[in-house]
């Protein structure tokens, strides 16, 4: 099966987001509270290594699996999508303590009240959709 | 060797471990970026006849579902099989400070894992305003908010900034500021309900 190498990828992310203690409520509240290094240091060297990374594609050229070019599509420059946006992503992100890729690892772990968030989460993308044209962007 | 996977990473370990998860998927021809999938669960469920933003082939996104059911069978894998000795070793700064707004941390693995806090991820909190707040109003922030600045922490924080995008920074200039208007304002008066 063509898509098994995902999901194996997947599982690969989510021992990692458990593992990294990027998972927990509390090192998210503590990141917000400047009060250890723990997720700067996980961000940021995974910032520094990817940057590194895809310098490294670019210059290089280098092609996908597939043989084709590994591209990356320049994000449109706004500054009210991005800002407002990220505003009202970064007070969920401190409300639920858990962004979407630990929200799948969550419930994984058996916790079954994160099904209400990832349902509200999804809600919240519906919502989007239907209000975009009204939003500033 | 199990042993040693069972310990907490060290952040540089982690973050490596991110970058190598993200070049994985370069190299299957692919983008990392969790909400994606968020998006795609709605145009999967048919939203895109009532909504263009959802009119779209979901099916080039069902890679991503699969990972990110992936990323569940992962969290269930190292509960189980790779679970840390010890709770989370928060700061004790930060589990004075929580204390202070009515939420204990978990003093062993009996008490917790110190993933989340049971006293408030519970069915009984959840049917309080509290809990309707933390909850679905913040979850509802989370998928609103990603979809409206283009992503989350993965797409922009870590892809974004790897790429030297300067809507990602911005987007992770407003995590922040949202994020820290939380945790220090609007979370202490949301606890005391």
């Amino acid at each position: 099966m063509k898509g098994l190498k995902y999901i194996f990828a997947g599982i690969l992310f989510g021992i990692v987001m458990t593992k990294s203690e990027a998972i927990s409520w509390f090192r998210i509240q503590e990141m917000f509270l400047f009060q250890s290094f723990h997720m700067y240091g996980i961000i940021g060297v995974a910032v520094v290594l990817g940057t590194i990374q895809i310098a490294v594609i670019k210059r290089k050229k280098l092609k996908d699996i597939k043989g084709e070019p590994i591209e990356f599509s320049p994000k449109a420059m706004s500054i009210p999508r991005y800002l407002f946006g990220g505003i009202i992503f970064g007070l969920g992100w401190a409300m639920t303590g858990a962004c979407p890729g630990p929200m799948y690892t969550l419930l994984g772990h058996g916790f079954p009240v994160i099904i209400v968030v990832i349902i509200s989460a999804i809600i919240g993308t519906l919502t989007y959709g239907a209000l975009r044209s009204k939003l500033p962007h | 060797m199990l042993e040693l996977l069972q310990q907490p990473w060290h952040w540089a370990f982690s973050g490596f471990m991110i970058a190598l998860t993200m070049f994985i998927l370069l190299f299957w021809g692919k983008s990392f970026g969790m909400s994606a999938t968020m998006r795609a669960m709605c145009a999967a469920g048919g939203a895109g006849k009532k909504i263009s933003f959802f009119d779209f082939d979901w099916k080039k996104q069902s890679w991503n579902l699969l990972f990110a059911l992936g990323a569940v069978i992962g969290g269930y894998i190292a509960s189980t099989y790779l679970a840390s000795p010890e709770p989370v070793h928060i700061s004790s700064a930060t589990i004075a400070h929580l204390q202070t707004l009515g939420v204990d941390y978990p003093s062993s693995i009996a008490e917790g894992t110190g993933y989340l806090p049971l006293e408030l991820y519970n069915f009984e909190t959840l049917f309080s305003l509290k809990g309707f707040l933390l909850f679905v109003l913040g979850g509802f922030f989370v998928g609103f908010g990603a979809r409206y600045a283009g992503g989350c922490t993965s797409g922009h924080a870590i892809s974004g900034l790897s790429n030297l995008q300067i809507p990602s920074l911005i987007a992770v200039i407003g995590f922040f500021i949202g994020g820290l208007l939380m945790a220090h304002v609007l979370l202490p008066l949301i606890l005391q309900l």
